[in-house]
């Protein structure tokens, strides 16, 4: 099996994607003669010309609306949008025409088009380059929302998101780029748009998604050594939700901590929350959990930032709270 | 550039600006009776752009307008009947009724809406050219809105994209002055709209919007110039809106002698005058194709009145391609 980089994983999944269909283009701020901001898309400007890695002005509105219209034209565009705190300047174009144009049309217009973000801390980027508003696309009827948190996800779940004749947005973690994991071949069963458990347990379920996918299993590496058994589910696919999947968890251990790193406030982990009370609430045997970012916009300095963010020993704390344990 | 048009032709563009005048008035009567809710923006007083415009365009090129857009999807020749049903939220409507008044669709006529954020379809008009260029087609895409989209970012985004990228769309300006309570003057530095496309490149011009044979002598040469390759090209066309706003407007922002002014120069009262002293058209003729429109009228609110309203049990189909569970 294959090492490569999650970086790596989301460059061939686009490569592929420009290789197998000719109405796939990218287009976004610095994709092509600058290699991506996160170096994503280094070379493939070279192999496929400025037609189909399509530098933009900075002009957030402007081209994600062009890549909408180039979408109801026929094409299959995958718009880079830096990170998901600029995505804010093109949230009319996203929430306003992609997620309502088939609804208000009466099901005639449709928008295929994949729009790729960068979001989450981390990297000391300060507060205008760090948010999780992940849940702001989540709320929104009419787009799909995805979160690849592994090596597998950032290379396969791109197909997915072309082939689905709806907008899609997946947010790539910014600690995730350099991850190193092998790369097993296309499962027969992948599926970009349902949650996946990541590591069974019988204890406690675990929820999280994207960047911090990673600290949940990392806690409940260090738990399995105390005996506790956490199974970690990865959400994945942030709308819809794959309630099957998660209720079934819970179901089973019936305790759940959630790992969001988003504001706690009006969260996923909130939704989420509110759907284990509505359709959980007899099965559990201690509160719901949740370990999000404090309320706070993310600080420059790195002491301040990790605390401001959800951490391994903080979701270890929660998890030994739900289970009664204060050692 | 002159235009020649033969007497049916003369008399078809009176006849489809008469029939959106029609058509909106009678919206406006719907409205006072409560069959049509929600904002209704009228197009009376603007009806020379949308027909004189469209006229040029073939059935390949596509529409995208604001959601001022009843004239245009008449001009365009969406059913009337399915246009009036969308006023009443029927399910024979343009959009299943899930649009209204603002939201008339026809992917089938490339009618993309029926856009109601200022400016919004302005990048979407660009991408659908981009779609175009990309693919080969010589196609244009035309985007309508009105002057007050011109202080929204996506105006000016759009403008240099669409020159950056030379693409095929018709951009028309249609100014009419205020941006619901907000005159030009109190709202822009420049408020030429088309000096402010041209400090982008782009080919433009302003013609006289209350006139519809000057409207499409310029939109018929700025077509040829878009599909002979020239790029993107921008129409300011100078008009006034003779209602409200929307049905809501108590029109506190301007004076009654200003709408008396304009409603002697609007786009049919000055056409038809200079049909009849031209000798184009009798009195006949104008009362006949005025019987004809009452009668299509008639027969769309029928079609409205009778057309059933969508099963509460379907209300969240249409937001994804396939219903989710």
């Amino acid at each position: 099996m294959d090492k490569i980089s999650y970086r790596e994983a989301i460059r061939e999944a686009i490569r592929e994607a420009l290789e197998a269909d000719e109405r796939v283009f990218l287009m976004g701020e610095d994709v092509g003669h600058y290699g991506g901001c996160y170096a994503v898309s280094k070379g493939l400007l070279g192999q496929f010309g400025e037609q189909r890695v399509r530098d933009t002005p900075l002009s957030e509105s402007g081209f994600v609306g062009a890549g909408i219209g180039a979408a109801m034209g026929g094409m299959r565009p995958i718009v880079e949008v830096m990170t998901v705190n600029f995505s804010l300047l093109a949230l009319d174009q996203i929430v306003n025409n992609a997620a309502t144009l088939r609804h208000m049309s009466g099901g005639q217009i449709g928008v295929p088009i994949v729009f790729r973000m960068a979001s989450g801390s981390g990297k000391q980027l300060a507060a205008q380059h760090s948010h999780s508003l992940e849940n702001w696309y989540a709320h929104v009827p009419g787009i799909k929302v995805l979160a690849p948190a592994t090596v597998e996800d950032a290379r396969y779940m791109l197909a997915d998101a072309i082939d689905d004749p709806d907008p899609v947005v997946i947010f790539e973690h910014v600690m995730l780029y350099n991850n190193v994991e092998d790369l097993p071949p296309l499962r027969s069963d992948f599926d970009a748009f349902k949650a996946v458990i990541r590591r069974p347990g019988k204890d406690v379920t675990l929820i999280a998604y994207g960047g911090n996918l990673h600290k949940a299993l990392s806690a409940a590496e260090q738990l399995a050594g105390k005996g506790v058994g956490v199974e970690v589910v990865d959400l994945r696919c942030l709308r819809p939700l794959d309630s099957e999947t998660l209720f079934a968890s819970v179901r089973k251990t019936r305790r759940v901590v959630i790992v969001d790193e988003a504001w706690r406030t009006g969260s996923l982990a909130s939704e989420l929350s509110a759907q284990f009370a509505e359709y959980c609430l007899w099965d559990l045997d201690a509160p719901i959990k949740r370990v999000c970012s404090k309320e706070v916009p993310i600080p420059y300095p790195a002491h301040l930032e990790q605390a401001a963010t959800p951490q391994v020993e903080e979701i270890i704390a929660a998890i030994n709270y739900v289970l009664g344990n204060t050692y | 550039m002159k235009i020649h048009l033969s007497k049916a032709d003369l008399h078809q563009r009176l006849r489809s600006m008469l029939r959106i005048r029609r058509f909106e008035e009678r919206c406006a009567e719907l409205y006072t009776q409560e069959k049509i809710r929600g904002f209704l923006h009228l197009y009376i007083g603007e009806e020379a752009i949308a027909v004189g415009v469209i006229e040029v365009l073939t059935e390949d090129d596509a529409i995208f307008a604001t959601y001022r857009e009843h004239g245009h999807a008449l001009a365009r020749g969406l059913d009337i009947r399915a246009v009036m049903a969308e006023m009443y939220g029927k399910q024979s409507g343009s959009s299943l009724g899930r649009g209204g008044s603002m939201h008339i669709f026809d992917r089938s006529k490339r009618f993309y809406g029926g856009n109601a954020i200022v400016a919004g379809a302005l990048p979407m008009a660009v991408g659908m050219a981009l779609a175009d260029q990309l693919q080969g087609r010589n196609r244009v895409t035309s985007c309508f809105f009105g002057e007050g989209a011109v202080a929204e970012g996506e105006f000016h985004e759009s403008m240099n994209l669409a020159v950056l990228w030379e693409l095929p769309v018709l951009f028309v300006c249609e100014n009419n002055g205020y941006a619901m309570g907000t005159s030009l003057d109190r709202s822009e530095s420049e408020m030429s709209v088309a000096t402010k496309a041209a400090s982008y490149g782009m080919a433009s011009r302003s013609v006289d919007g209350m006139n519809v044979i000057e409207v499409e002598a310029a939109a018929g040469e700025m077509c040829q110039a878009i599909r002979q390759g020239q790029g993107p090209q921008l129409l300011e066309c100078q008009t006034y809106r003779l209602r409200g706003h929307s049905m809501f407007d108590t029109q506190l922002y301007r004076s009654q002698e200003e709408v008396q002014q304009w409603l002697d120069k609007g786009p049919i009262v000055l056409f038809r005058a200079w049909l009849q002293q031209s000798g184009y058209i009798t009195d006949d003729e104008l009362a006949q194709i005025e019987r004809e429109i009452e009668e299509e009228l008639q027969q769309a609110v029928e079609f409205a009145e009778q057309a059933p309203f969508e099963r509460i049990e379907d209300l969240c189909h249409h937001v994804y391609a396939a219903e989710l569970r």
